[in-house]
């Protein structure tokens, strides 16, 4: 394909999201302000999913974190939710319990689940023992503990997991319209109505959603990081930090793993 | 691309059996038909098998240019971090204007998402190599490369094969999506007939069976890899 066609698509792509214009099919009108329509759909969804995840893996994994038992559970729900493919999830869904905004929400808060709880976990364990016994010694006792001590060292690694869970769910939620929701998903899988354009534009769009996602996360999750736990990143900082021991192990990474669609 | 009435007809006749009749789960049908999912389930252990390979080459090659100059490790992470970020679906459609219908863009797709997990473990790994190690291996005369391939490179396998095997379940994951790239697999397989309850055990089942097969050869090839961690266990 010459590089003038290439750019063509996606010069037309660009169109139909500016522009209304009639369906491949004829008929009915597609693009132009349905995207705001089709975008609010695919933010609600995915908002209704991760609150909901949040509300359930957040206080379970902060818990077990805190008691120091699950390690177990947290392992392999780390590894289960990694090799159920996402695709594989949302089709068993429509088979077993049937389409519908509930059931895709519901879907998708199963794919948001693991990540949220193994980081709200590791979190937890990953705070310093003897942190955790000075502030013991200074008469902290199990609620001031969690509180003053475990808790905000744990909010960097516990948003890192909402943060790969808020990407995963919004990249996910493009399978939507498979199972009846019609989010920013429908020009993708029905693109016979849509044209390859207005496929184009919707990925377009996707791909764009979900780097904002990232970004806006990322800030929320430097935000809440406590000042005393912020690496010194200059020069001198890194140095330092290498002289007085090995680099912290890829943990981050271990859990970053969760697939993406 | 739902699927087509006419092939649901096909796939199973509606007349005869009920449990199939009524989309169930129903062994009978999957003993009968386990045999058309083969050559899907080939095809799927041929998109990750290739695109893990690619990605590990690829990442790799970076990793050991980020580890001769320091500086590019940060905006390699920062491309391969975007990459990840990218819906693979909407990947596949961006790309279709450029590479076509095919093997070609999912497996371009799939490498993308690798590379992430597979450079910054390398990386990673490299980078936890103990000081003092590398000042011993330096002062028994070991040349940059020696050090690389006889001290650093070995020392870093567990982190390495980590990350080999976190890339390899998500691209099983990620490649159950690789029809909508007309590259196959798996996903074609469920999206045949997404309401029939077996089509979708069977296919879904096949999916995490194939991932668990996968990563116990990545433990096993941690451990040909590394046969010192086995003698000093033992």
């Amino acid at each position: 394909m010459t590089p003038v066609a290439f750019l063509g698509q996606f010069g037309d792509a660009v169109d139909i999201i500016l522009h209304k214009r009639e369906s491949v099919a004829g008929g009915i009108q597609v693009g132009g302000s349905e995207w705001l329509t089709l975008i609010g759909e695919h933010l609600r969804i995915s908002a209704v999913a991760l609150a909901i995840a949040c509300a359930i893996a957040i206080p379970l994994g902060l818990w077990l974190g805190h008691i120091g038992r699950g390690e177990f559970l947290a392992s392999s729900f780390a590894n289960i939710g990694r090799a159920v493919p996402t695709y594989a999830l949302i089709a068993f869904f429509v088979a077993y319990i049937g389409i519908g905004f509930r059931n895709v929400a519901l879907a998708l808060t199963l794919l948001a689940i693991p990540p949220i709880f193994t980081n709200a976990y590791v979190g937890m364990r990953q705070v310093d023992r003897d942190t955790v016994d000075a502030g013991r010694g200074m008469g902290l006792t199990g609620w001031g503990i969690v509180r003053g001590i475990e808790l905000p060292m744990a909010l960097p690694i516990l948003f890192g997991g909402i943060r790969i869970s808020a990407v995963n769910v919004v990249a996910t939620a493009t399978l939507g319209p498979i199972a009846g929701v019609d989010d920013l998903g429908k020009p993708i899988i029905n693109a016979n109505v849509y044209g390859s354009s207005g496929r184009l534009a919707a990925a377009m769009i996707v791909a764009l959603l979900a780097i904002g996602v990232e970004l806006a996360f990322a800030g929320l999750q430097r935000a809440v990081t406590p000042k005393g736990l912020k690496l010194d990143d200059s020069a001198a900082g890194r140095r330092r930090r290498r002289l007085a021991r090995p680099a912290p192990l890829p943990q981050t990474i271990a859990q970053r793993g969760g697939s993406t669609e | 691309m739902r699927p087509l009435v006419l092939a649901v007809v096909q796939l199973h006749d509606r007349t005869r059996n009920t449990c199939v009749n009524q989309n169930g789960f129903c062994p009978k049908w999957i003993s009968d038909h386990i045999g058309d999912y083969l050559s899907p389930l080939w095809r799927h252990v041929e998109l990750v098998v290739l695109s893990v390979a690619i990605g590990f080459a690829l990442a790799f090659g970076l990793a050991l240019l980020a580890r001769r100059w320091q500086w590019l490790g940060a905006p390699i992470s920062a491309v391969s971090g975007v990459l990840y970020t990218i819906p693979s679906l909407a990947a596949f459609f961006l790309l279709l204007p450029l590479t076509g219908f095919g093997l070609v863009t999912a497996v371009i797709v799939l490498v993308s998402y690798t590379l992430l997990i597979l450079f910054r473990n390398i990386t990673v790994g490299l980078q936890n190599v103990p000081g003092e190690v590398l000042d011993a291996a330096r002062g028994m005369g070991l040349t940059s490369r020696e050090l690389l391939w006889r001290v650093e490179l070995p020392l870093a396998m567990p982190e390495i094969i980590a990350g080999l095997r976190i890339a390899t379940t998500t691209t099983v994951g990620l490649a159950a999506l690789a029809f909508f790239a007309g590259a196959g697999g798996l996903g074609e397989k469920i999206n045949a007939d997404i309401t029939f309850k077996s089509n979708v055990v069977v296919a879904g089942l096949l999916c995490v069976l194939l991932a668990a097969v996968l990563d116990l050869m990545l433990v096993g090839l941690q451990r040909l890899a590394m046969p010192w961690r086995r003698a000093a266990r033992a």
